[in-house]
């Protein structure tokens, strides 16, 4: 049994309160073979300029170091391609770092950047993710992204990643969803619901207008996961300018307060020994004690049911940001739906709805930008970017796209970034007619989760607006 | 997969690597144009043999080529993961860092094995070597305190269902694809070419 000390359990103490200022993102797709990367960081930089009305060189001036989040050399065959990006940004001759941690990399990118000027080393900081995954055919990039499994136990076993989180949707299917029909539908659902908010996002690479019987009749890649619930392989980029309190308010009149934290867990899924599931704030210890009765097989945890690296994390920033009861203390979040089966694992592991109820988060329309019962805004709207499904998947810029959204949220500018029709055309994509203003109306305060390989690091990043700060907890 | 080239071999002599024999091969590059015939870039084709060490978990390898699962146990009486078992294989306790004990864990799995959990595909990387579809399954196994993922050769996956392992003890390659599942009760003239029942 794993058991975890006071030491290990503490509440991070920043030695400075940390903003978030500006962030910027490039255009996302499957392929931009017109672009070389530095071309989309660039981008990315040049938006993040722009959304503080200051010109690239201005913001430059300030910034100290610089963190960067890109994942997969293998897929650009660049190893050292942040000292690249790094020459052609220009910002030589600032320290600089790459950071990777699987599909989680734009989360930890953040999560540096959030230390360096936490810890007084730099007042202002650059955290910028790329992903470029197309300049291999697909098959060969699943094997590569299947290369972050175990190679000696688990990549050769069909070099297919998706595998890795079907045996996860089959257990949580049947234990958790007592293989009903109508769970799966749930999942399907999530499909629908974030390629459909994807279409209202010019930088997004997936949009489609679904049904659920779509999702369902779309073809399998690993049983019981089709096609539609599974997130997208992307190129783009995407930027955040992070700085003290003093910093910050010389950049802008709106700067956010971020708070970062990580967790971690076992590679190899199948390595999770059993443990008590560590409880958050708005749990009691008994809640759990019947959970193998009401659902067989249910008690074995975190085993392929649970993430216990989005719980450690979600643990450590809701501390931070005195978050008791994520759905009543935040008003939209982005979640990390690299596939539909593990959208729903986080809502219990991050403690939107208890463990073996995440499917009611979604079948009782609180999920929604509008809930689709009642007519009314949605208690906590998920993933208006269209998330991974919809939006994209470019690993080491993710993280980073899902703390943006959530800014643009609570700075009120979601309709902004999001309506203007030169973005659509610059892009070389057609605005819906029926587009709809996404803006979550009056948000305080937001949270991101980024996550990688089944579950091995989970960062939360949570944004508040200064107004509006909950109590810390120790 | 067919070998197009050469492929260099590698012994170890002297605590060093020594390989003998070609490891990569460079191809010409060629261009890539759009519809237009606008220059947008190049490929870039080789072939490349990396080197890998099991280093401590190369008995486990090794043994599944004689038809035995091993797998490892904590023995230090002062750790909290005293006689927890490993299987997979851990050369060193999570916890206390000791090195762990080898267990043959052959005739627990050949007792207890039971999937825990599945998943069936059609579709799968560059470089899979496995028939299509595949399928995964997690196997459990008595006293074990860890999960093993492995593959079913014979029948169709259900949770719960007793496994037995085979082995590839005829040309195995020593690797994890020695080692395959079957359910309970297969015939021998049913396992994959080159496989058998564990010893």
């Amino acid at each position: 049994m794993i058991t975890f000390s006071k030491q290990q359990l503490k509440i991070p103490q920043m030695s400075r309160p940390v903003y978030m200022v500006t962030g910027g993102m490039s255009k996302f797709g499957r392929a931009i073979p017109e672009k070389r990367t530095e071309e989309l960081v660039i981008d990315s930089f040049v938006e993040a300029a722009e959304f503080i009305n200051m010109s690239p060189a201005e913001l430059k001036r300030y910034i100290h170091s610089c963190y960067y989040g890109h994942f997969a050399d293998h897929f650009g065959d660049q190893l050292l391609g942040e000292a690249v990006i790094h020459d052609r940004l220009g910002l030589d001759p600032l320290g600089n770092v790459g950071i990777k941690t699987g599909g989680a990399t734009g989360g930890s990118t953040l999560w540096e950047a959030f230390k360096a000027v936490a810890s007084g080393y730099s007042d202002c900081v650059l955290a910028m993710g790329w992903e470029r995954m197309d300049e291999v055919p697909t098959d060969e990039g699943n094997h590569y992204i299947a290369s972050a499994a175990d190679k000696d136990w688990e990549t050769p076993m069909g070099h297919i990643y998706t595998g890795y989180y079907a045996v996860m949707a089959q257990k949580y299917w049947q234990v958790f969803g007592k293989q009903e029909d109508s769970f799966r539908k749930t999942m399907a659902e999530i499909a629908v619901k974030n390629r459909g908010y994807a279409r209202m996002n010019p930088h997004a690479q997936g949009p489609m207008k679904l049904t659920v019987e779509d999702v369902l009749n779309s073809p399998v890649v690993a049983h019981p996961l089709r096609a539609l619930d599974c997130c997208l392989m992307s190129v783009g980029a995407a930027c955040a300018i992070l700085c003290d309190e003093e910093t910050a308010y010389k950049l802008t009149d709106n700067p956010l307060k971020i708070h970062v934290s990580a967790g971690s867990h076992s590679l190899r899924v199948a390595d999770r020994l059993n443990m008590d599931i560590p409880l958050l704030p708005n749990e009691t210890p008994d809640q759990y004690k019947d959970l193998g009765e009401r659902f067989p097989g249910g008690d074995r945890y975190p085993g392929f049911t649970g993430f216990l690296a989005a719980r450690m994390a979600a643990h450590y920033a809701y501390g931070m940001a005195g978050i008791v009861d994520p759905t009543e203390d935040l008003d939209v979040v982005e979640l990390h739906d690299a596939f539909t089966i593990s959208d729903i694992q986080t809502y219990e592991d991050i403690g939107i709805r208890p463990y073996g109820e995440g499917r009611t988060y979604v079948e009782s329309g609180d999920c929604y930008h509008t809930n689709p019962f009642t007519g009314k805004p949605g208690k906590l709207p998920a993933n208006l970017s269209g998330g991974l499904l919809g939006n994209m998947h470019a690993v080491g810029a993710t993280g980073i796209m899902q703390a943006i959204e959530v800014g643009h949220h609570i700075w009120g500018r979601w309709s902004e970034m999001h309506a203007d029709e030169k973005k659509w055309a610059a892009f070389g994509r057609t605005k819906p007619d029926d587009w709809t203003d996404l803006q979550v109306k009056d948000a305080k305060r937001g949270l991101a989760i980024s996550h990688a390989g089944v579950g091995s690091h989970v960062t939360a990043t949570v944004l508040v607006h200064p107004d509006h700060e909950l109590e810390r907890r120790s | 997969m067919a070998d197009r080239v050469e492929h260099g071999q590698v012994t170890v002599s002297n605590g060093r690597y020594r390989p003998s024999g070609k490891f990569h091969h460079g191809y010409a590059n060629s261009p890539i144009r759009n519809d237009e015939g606008v220059l947008m870039g190049v490929t870039n084709p080789r072939d490349v043999t990396h080197i890998h060490s099991y280093g401590g978990e190369a008995p486990f390898f090794e043994s599944l080529s004689k038809g035995k699962l091993l797998g490892t146990r904590c023995d230090n009486a002062d750790c909290a993961l005293h006689e927890t078992m490993f299987v997979p294989f851990r050369i060193h306790c999570p916890d206390c860092l000791s090195r762990n004990t080898i267990v043959d864990v052959t005739d627990i799995a050949n007792r207890t094995s039971k999937v825990h959990t599945f998943m069936i595909t059609e579709r799968t990387g560059a470089f899979n070597t496995l028939e299509k579809p595949i399928r995964f399954v997690n196997v459990e196994f008595e006293g074990v305190d860890t999960i093993l993922m492995g593959y079913l050769s014979v029948g169709e996956p259900e949770i719960g269902m007793r496994v037995v392992p085979i082995f590839q003890t005829e040309n195995p390659t020593y690797t994890i694809m020695d080692l395959s599942w079957v359910p309970e009760g297969t015939q021998k003239s049913e396992l994959l070419p080159g496989f058998s029942f564990g010893k």
